[in-house]
């Protein structure tokens, strides 16, 4: 079965209502927020959000309706603080959130990749982030000395939605810049939907093999979606869209004025080329790449 | 001279990197403050971000976010945030720096959630603070002074300081590390041997008085309480070469 969808017809295939879905694990990098726009229009409900730092993607998932749990380190909008509608969904029980921390998002996701039921940690104890969370769990360790850490549950997202430089059809997938949690998502996984900034022919993935993050076999689905991690950057292909993140701040204090931005941005339009319609090309060409800066080749040959 | 409270502030946070200390430097002010540390008293620092970027020199050009496309070009490395997690729990980690909505009496960081009038107001989470504030040799948080933002005592600990006092992090099982300095927008706080906080120098147009009736709790003042220096030249040209439309630090 080909695997290069379009991005209604990957979410529409891959992202049912109910599922756990791990998205935003570069941290401020790569951000999906294409697919996160595609399942708000398609009013995906009661889903677990999975990810460490999300920028703002949780919150627009959330305020949309879209979310019955959160498993997170942070939510927010990084550079500008809070976030609004996760801020009064939490407050009004909405939506529950099993705190977690960086580390420990990284852990539980890691002992899913390598199927085990958690790993052990040094983290947060003492803190009261592990205090009525299921996620952990106080143990001895059974070596000399016997001490004392704690056990990060394993977690396995029905899906995990990565966005990259390029991939294949096949879904081997070069990314570079900075990773975050994203290759313990991946591998911990039932199903992966690879977005790509270009698809690419399987000879330039098989050229730099230390490049391929994501092998094609753990992949469900391969979807290219130019500019669609934007407003967060994409190392080498765009740069942070600042100001959308300052906008999005200014303009969704109230429910009603994230119906509005909504509405503006995710559900009056068709998909992410119309999006990018309504950027204009100004803005667009603004943060397209302005000196590159490629690496040295590397002589795979023998 | 002329200094705004964020260059201030930026500056008092880039003096706790010491020269060729592994720093973990976090979001926001402390962006800056590293930068400015590379740039000034100490050039061999390194830097680890959560995204999994390790920096032996500063960005180019001013960040917003860790992942910011600047602090990717010509980084030492770039790979997961477990690697640097996993450096940061080994031990290797001299400095962490974190920021909170409320800092306690010992040092306990809250950023997940406050009493508000109407009830819980829920805040943006740990991050990797609570990593950072558990593992680091030693950690520096960033606060605004007030009796609110430093209460006696924190009604969530995101990231243990020193709990309720001495032994508290040996007790729970964190393996070493603890508050080395809060630096306030009215002062810098440090910590005695029984883990509470102490007034240690107050900012240069602020008096002990102030400090003292801003904080939530009884604050100590120390035996030769000094004024909190100001940013020299080069600390100053440091943060506006690279802040240079004032955004962290106007």
């Amino acid at each position: 079965m080909p695997k290069l969808l379009s991005m209604h017809d990957a979410i529409a295939e891959f992202v049912p209502d109910g599922s756990s879905v791990a998205v935003g694990l570069q941290l401020e990098q790569m951000i999906p927020f294409a697919a996160g726009h595609e399942i708000i229009r398609q009013k995906r409900r009661e889903l677990r959000l999975i990810g460490p730092i999300s920028d703002c993607l949780f919150d627009q998932l959330i305020g949309a309706g879209c979310v019955k749990d959160v498993v997170a380190a942070w939510v927010g909008n990084v550079m500008m603080g809070q976030a609004y509608n996760f801020r009064r969904a939490v407050e009004a029980g909405e939506v529950r959130v099993f705190n977690m921390t960086n580390f420990t998002i990284a852990l539980g996701l890691q002992a899913g990749a390598m199927g085990l039921p958690f790993l052990p940690t040094r983290t947060a104890m003492g803190s009261d982030v592990p205090k009525g969370n299921h996620f952990f769990y106080q143990i001895i360790s059974p070596f000399e000395p016997k001490e004392m850490l704690l056990a990060v549950r394993a977690i396995v997202p029905d899906v995990t939605i990565v966005h990259v430089q390029r991939a294949d059809e096949e879904g081997n997938a070069h990314c570079w810049g900075n990773f975050g949690v994203m290759l313990e998502a991946v591998r911990a996984a039932r199903k992966v939907i690879v977005i790509a900034e270009e698809i690419v022919s399987p000879e330039i993935i098989a050229s730099d093999p230390n490049r391929t993050m994501i092998p094609g076999f753990l992949v469900s689905a391969v979807v290219r979606e130019p500019f669609g991690a934007h407003p967060s950057p994409v190392q080498g292909y765009y740069s942070r869209d600042n100001d959308f993140f300052r906008q999005y701040h200014a303009e969704t204090k109230t429910p009603d004025e994230y119906g509005r931005w909504r509405a503006e941005w995710v559900d009056g339009l068709k998909s992410r080329a119309e999006y990018l319609e309504r950027l204009g090309h100004p803005r667009i060409d603004a943060l397209k790449v302005k000196k590159h800066a490629f690496s040295a080749p590397a002589d795979y040959g023998y | 001279m002329n200094f705004t409270l964020g260059e201030l502030m930026v500056a008092a946070a880039a003096r706790e990197i010491r020269d060729g200390e592994v720093v973990f430097v976090g979001m926001r002010l402390p962006l800056i403050a590293f930068v400015v540390a590379k740039r000034t008293h100490a050039p061999n620092c390194v830097g680890l971000f959560e995204n999994g970027v390790i920096r032996t020199k500063p960005a180019p050009e001013l960040i917003y976010t860790m992942a910011d496309p600047p602090n990717l070009l010509h980084a030492t490395q770039c790979l997961d945030m477990m690697g640097v997690m996993g450096l940061l729990q080994s031990g290797r980690v001299d400095l962490g720096f974190l920021g909170a909505a409320e800092v306690d009496r010992c040092g306990n960081l809250n950023s997940t959630q406050v009493q508000g009038k109407n009830g819980l107001l829920r805040l943006p989470g740990s991050g990797g603070a609570c990593d950072i504030a558990s593992l680091a040799r030693r950690f520096v948080a960033m606060i605004e002074h007030s009796p609110h933002r430093l209460p006696q005592r924190v009604s969530y600990i995101t990231s243990p300081g020193n709990g309720d006092g001495k032994g508290f992090r040996r007790r729970a099982g964190l393996p070493r590390g603890g508050p080395a300095a809060i630096i306030t927008t009215k002062a810098v706080l440090r910590f005695g041997e029984d883990g509470e906080a102490y007034l240690y120098s107050h900012h240069p147009g602020v008096s002990v008085d102030d400090v003292v009736g801003s904080t939530g709790w009884k604050l100590r003042v120390g035996d030769e309480v000094q004024e909190t220096p100001v940013p020299s030249q080069g600390e100053l040209r440091a943060i506006r070469e690279y802040d240079t439309q004032g955004f962290w630090t106007s």
